[in-house]
């Protein structure tokens, strides 16, 4: 995509070293802390699943006996593996005791560190093998399909009801779609525990459950075989349980996550500690599942006004990109978003569009850029909204963009119809046929708007960055930087499940998914625990 | 040109053609009976004439469909009586002020979104200091005292805050309408607070993209605002409220 823009090198440089600091000085703290939803991540990556007869999920259970008898701070698999040596039983006979409140977790012997810890690894390493099939299988499946064109074409669908989600899921992907995201219960991100099996009841969308995830992903697939294309499946992994979700997502071989290091914090209230200690560990599962994470700066731009604050954008970018690498994402697999979003009234409004698009493009060369449609502008004129759709895929296929969520026509009235994704792939069809090498052929005039304006977000986000690398990141939430929210340090909600990590905590994860390990049998570990 | 108010009709080019436009879906392939079965629908709608200008596959057996008729039905406009807020709308300086000569404290307002709901984009707008559109939100206004409570809000902690605050006024927003899901949430905030007693001591106003005043009157509120509200509509809204009601005199 070269340099349209005119962009100094150093300056983008100079952006990216602030982010690497601020990211830095987040991981001086991370790794002395452990949360509840990670030892539950722990927990299902090691097998357990299910409820107990109050429908409470078995994880938590686990965890939540381990949290109360203040044994947590060593880590949830430790615990497994010594019982699994005390008791000779299996690990889903563990689970299932312990839900029938059968199991003393307390009383459980001890055994020489270095016998419990060879029962982890071998549990741990058996997991990363079972993660790691599902991303051949992957691989496999997308090489036998036709090859994808980018922009990808991203739809959601959001019925409540996991049947009925999966027939609108299928027809979309029939009609084209390359990408299906199945919407999230507005509630869930706010509940400290993963719903199980799956779901007919859901507002505003539908609960992340494993079997949801399971049944989706058949339909998807079966989708796939029909037209003979890779169908890709999206679901969130934020909330209060990001690393479980990740975990339930890499079993089910998902494709992309939404995944952002911020979001919790500032749309959801969650505890800023417990947003980055979790997200780590859940970007960590994510990068080793082969899994495309989406990051969330377009929400910004629903609070904040997209013009005025176009920069937080970039910043935001860089910085979810260093958090990102240091919890073993490629670069590949970081879908940095950002949004269309300038009122469509402003003069010049597409050309300020056109540069801020352009912008992430050469800064970010290898990310798949995630680009999201207008919200925020559009009202019940459907055929306003239509046309501002044509121009959002329009500025896309000009600046390279790769995931394309599609803009609804009825956005403003209500969850999509059949006949509404219909439409909107239709029109980023035709704009992207029609304009497909738009990109090659155009160039921007030097000091002209286009590159005045993107020089000008580079300047702000560097100042920014320079600002949060001295003040921290925290405090730069906590002083409303990002999206207009103030979020304070120890606020927010699920700060009574970050605990702090005891000299003896053991976690088999992150050594194999940190460095890339792929299992085989008989090798050992090379690299220990950052 | 004379156009009779007790009789309107939809208007294309021509007065009283009924012109309209409409696209639906059918549960069917594509195909001359599916173009039969959509000009049939057209027909018992009340459009004659209907002409089915546009037929596409949506796949798994949905086709889509574009269709114009000439509506035969009418309304009598004259007969229309809609329950309009009375709302004399003041700016920021003129609210404080108000406040200040007329009621002589400060004002308290209580907000949330409720139940569910976790979009904040409404009840940020008119609540948060930087408010919307150029215009303040309520936390700006230094006569009035706001509380904004976030998102996901049980209507009886709602309530609870609202009490503990003397809350002069309860806003609420819904954003997230599935399946009426925003009906219930807001039925359920009236009748607590009629339970708790509470109802006739504070104002209460719900807002969001698919609510009216119309609604919000039906439901039990006594205002609601939808898209294009600014923050000192509804405080202009409040306000005037309060001194109606002092100037009456206590209930």
């Amino acid at each position: 995509m070269g340099n349209k823009l005119n962009l100094d090198q150093t300056k983008i440089d100079g952006a990216r070293q602030a982010a690497g600091k601020i990211a830095d000085q987040l991981h001086t703290w991370i790794n002395d802390y452990t949360t509840t939803t990670i030892e539950r991540a722990v927990a299902r990556l090691l097998g357990v699943d299910g409820v107990d007869r109050f429908g409470v999920p078995l994880p938590n259970v686990l965890v939540d006996k381990l949290h109360q008898a203040g044994l947590l701070d060593r880590g949830f698999a430790p615990w497994l593996a010594r019982t699994i040596l005390d008791t000779g039983k299996t690990v889903q006979e563990i689970a299932d005791a312990a839900g029938k409140g059968e199991l003393d977790v307390q009383g459980i012997s001890d055994f020489p560190d270095a016998q419990w810890i060879e029962v982890a690894d071998q549990m741990a390493m058996a997991a990363a093998s079972r993660i790691c099939s599902r991303r051949d299988e992957r691989t496999r499946l997308m090489d036998q399909a036709m090859p994808m064109k980018k922009p990808l074409l991203y739809v959601i669908v959001a019925t409540g009801n996991i049947y009925e989600d999966a027939v609108q899921a299928k027809a979309a992907a029939l009609q084209g779609a390359d990408v299906i995201a199945v919407i999230r219960h507005t509630g869930q991100s706010l509940l400290d525990y993963v719903p199980f099996g799956p779901t007919t009841e859901g507002y505003g969308g539908t609960y992340a459950t494993q079997e949801n995830f399971r049944i989706v992903r058949e339909a998807l697939d079966q989708a796939g075989t029909q037209s003979g294309r890779y169908i890709q499946l999206v679901n969130y992994c934020s909330g209060l349980c990001m690393p479980e979700i990740a975990a339930m997502g890499a079993c089910e071989r998902l494709d992309m996550m939404l995944n952002d290091s911020m979001y919790g914090v500032l749309f959801r209230d969650i505890n800023m500690r417990r947003t980055f200690i979790d997200q780590h560990f859940s970007r960590m599962i994510n990068a080793y599942a082969g899994i495309v994470i989406n990051t969330g700066e377009d929400n910004y731009l629903t609070t904040s006004d997209a013009f005025d604050k176009g920069y937080t954008v970039l910043a935001s970018q860089f910085i979810n990109e260093q958090l990102a690498l240091r919890s073993g994402l490629p670069e590949e697999q970081i879908g940095l978003g950002h949004a269309f979003e300038i009122d469509p009234k402003m003069e010049d409004g597409l050309l300020m569009e056109i540069a801020q698009a352009q912008l992430s493009r050469e800064i970010f060369p290898r990310s798949p850029l995630k680009y999201m449609p207008p919200t925020k502008h559009v009202t019940g004129d459907i055929f306003h909204t239509y046309l501002v759709n044509g121009m959002f895929n329009l500025t896309s296929i000009l600046t390279g963009q790769e995931i394309q969520l599609l803009g609804m026509l009825t956005e403003a009235s209500h969850t999509p119809y059949l006949q509404d994704r219909y439409l909107s792939i239709a029109n980023a069809r035709y704009i992207f046929n029609n304009a497909r090498h738009i990109g090659k052929e155009l160039i921007f005039r030097e000091e002209g708007r286009i590159q005045e304006r993107a020089q000008q977000i580079l300047n702000q986000a560097c100042a920014m960055l320079l600002e949060i690398e001295k003040i921290g990141l925290e405090e730069s939430l906590a002083r409303g930087m990002f999206a207009d929210i103030k979020r304070s340090h120890d606020g927010g909600k699920g700060k009574e499940g970050v605990v702090a990590r005891h000299s003896a905590y053991y976690n088999p994860f992150p050594a194999i998914f940190l460095c890339g390990f792929v299992p085989k049998e008989g090798r050992a570990i090379e690299c220990k625990l950052i | 040109m004379q156009i009779d108010l007790t009789r309107i009709k939809a208007y294309g080019d021509t007065m009283d053609d009924g012109a309209m436009q409409l696209s639906f879906t059918l549960p069917v392939p594509p195909g001359e009976e599916a173009r039969e079965a959509a000009r049939q629908m057209a027909l018992q709608m009340g459009l004659d004439t209907p002409s089915v200008v546009e037929m596409a596959d949506l796949g798994v057996g949905f086709s889509f469909f574009v269709v114009y008729g000439k509506c035969r039905h009418y309304v009598d406009y004259t007969a229309i009586k809609i329950p309009k807020r009375q709302l004399h709308v003041m700016t920021f300086k003129e609210i404080n002020s108000a406040i200040k000569e007329h009621l002589g404290r400060k004002v308290t307002v209580v907000a949330a979104c409720t139940g569910s709901d976790a979009h904040t984009v409404g009840i940020d707008a008119i609540v948060n200091m930087k408010g919307y559109a150029g215009e303040y939100g309520l936390e700006r206004y230094p006569e009035i005292d706001a509380y904004n409570l976030g998102s996901q809000v049980p209507n009886a902690e709602l309530l609870t805050k609202a009490v503990a605050c003397h809350a002069d006024a309860v806003l609420v927003s819904q954003v997230v309408t599935q399946r009426n899901i925003h009906l219930e949430n807001l039925t359920e905030l009236v009748e607590l607070a009629e339970a708790e007693g509470i109802r006739d001591k504070m104002i209460f106003i719900c807002g969001g993209p698919r609510i009216s005043h119309e609604l919000a009157i039906e439901l039990g509120f006594d205002a609601g605002f939808g898209s294009g509200t600014l923050p000192n509509h509804v405080a202009s809204f409040i306000v005037n409220e309060l001194i109606r009601r002092q100037k009456a005199g206590p209930e």
